[in-house]
């Protein structure tokens, strides 16, 4: 009984998730929300903003320069989390 | 592991794959790649190394207190960049607004302060590769 009732409440989802899926812009179509100002901004001022020929590089580092910094700190913390558990003679 | 083709054949490549990494560090702002993956590049070298000649052999080559040191200040050196912009009289990690010298687009020298920030990412990077497998690898003896 319960495991009719699971498979029930599992349709239901899928279904609910298939509407949405449906609902879904095209990949890679022009009138997606993620079209917006900013990706034309990034686009049109890129060059003269930040000089990099590479968009991937300004957005990263110039752009966004606050996430990868602290994504370094992430790499960081990695590290000392890996020796804590790993490294022998550190007590 | 001692074969003879093996080392010849890693002595032969690493110089190149060095190279290679350090070039895509060092053009991460005109080319697709960037501090992440030549850094990745030139830790692999590293690790190559080591998984070759052994692990001692590597760690005479980059001791334990180097990968530390670089690891320690890769991230240090970034806020240091940010430190830049508040010097000059603008807002921490700004580039252009902060009067540093653009350069001219397409030349090694440009993109004002994106260079310096990708070498110390990179160097960052590549460290903590090394530093991972270092600290993988003695656990097994």
């Amino acid at each position: 009984m319960s495991r009719n009732i699971a498979a029930f409440l599992l349709v239901c989802i899928g279904v609910v998730m298939f509407l949405a899926i449906a609902e879904l812009p095209l990949y890679g179509s022009p009138d997606t929300p993620v079209q917006n100002y900013v990706a034309e901004r990034y686009i049109d001022g890129a060059l003269s903003d930040t000089g990099a020929l590479n968009m991937v590089a300004s957005i990263v580092i110039d752009y966004r320069a606050y996430d990868t910094l602290i994504e370094t700190t992430v790499l960081f913390t990695s590290i000392i989390a890996v020796f804590l558990v790993l490294k022998k003679g550190i007590n | 592991m001692s074969d003879f083709v093996l080392k010849r054949v890693v002595a032969l490549l690493l110089p190149f794959v060095q190279m290679f990494g350090l070039y895509v560090i060092f053009h991460g702002h005109l080319s697709p790649g960037g501090s992440f993956s030549g850094g990745i590049i030139v830790g692999l070298g590293m690790i190559a190394f080591s998984l070759v000649f052994g692990l001692e052999k590597g760690s005479e080559k980059l001791t334990e207190r180097t990968t530390t040191l670089i690891e320690s200040f890769g991230t240090l050196w970034y806020g240091a960049m940010g430190l830049v912009g508040v010097l000059r009289g603008s807002s921490f990690l700004m580039n252009k607004g902060s009067g540093v010298p653009l350069g001219e687009p397409g030349k090694l020298y440009s993109g004002g302060l994106i260079l310096l920030i990708t070498l110390g990412v990179g160097l960052k990077v590549a460290s903590t590769m090394v530093t991972l497998f270092n600290a993988l690898m003695e656990e097994e003896d």
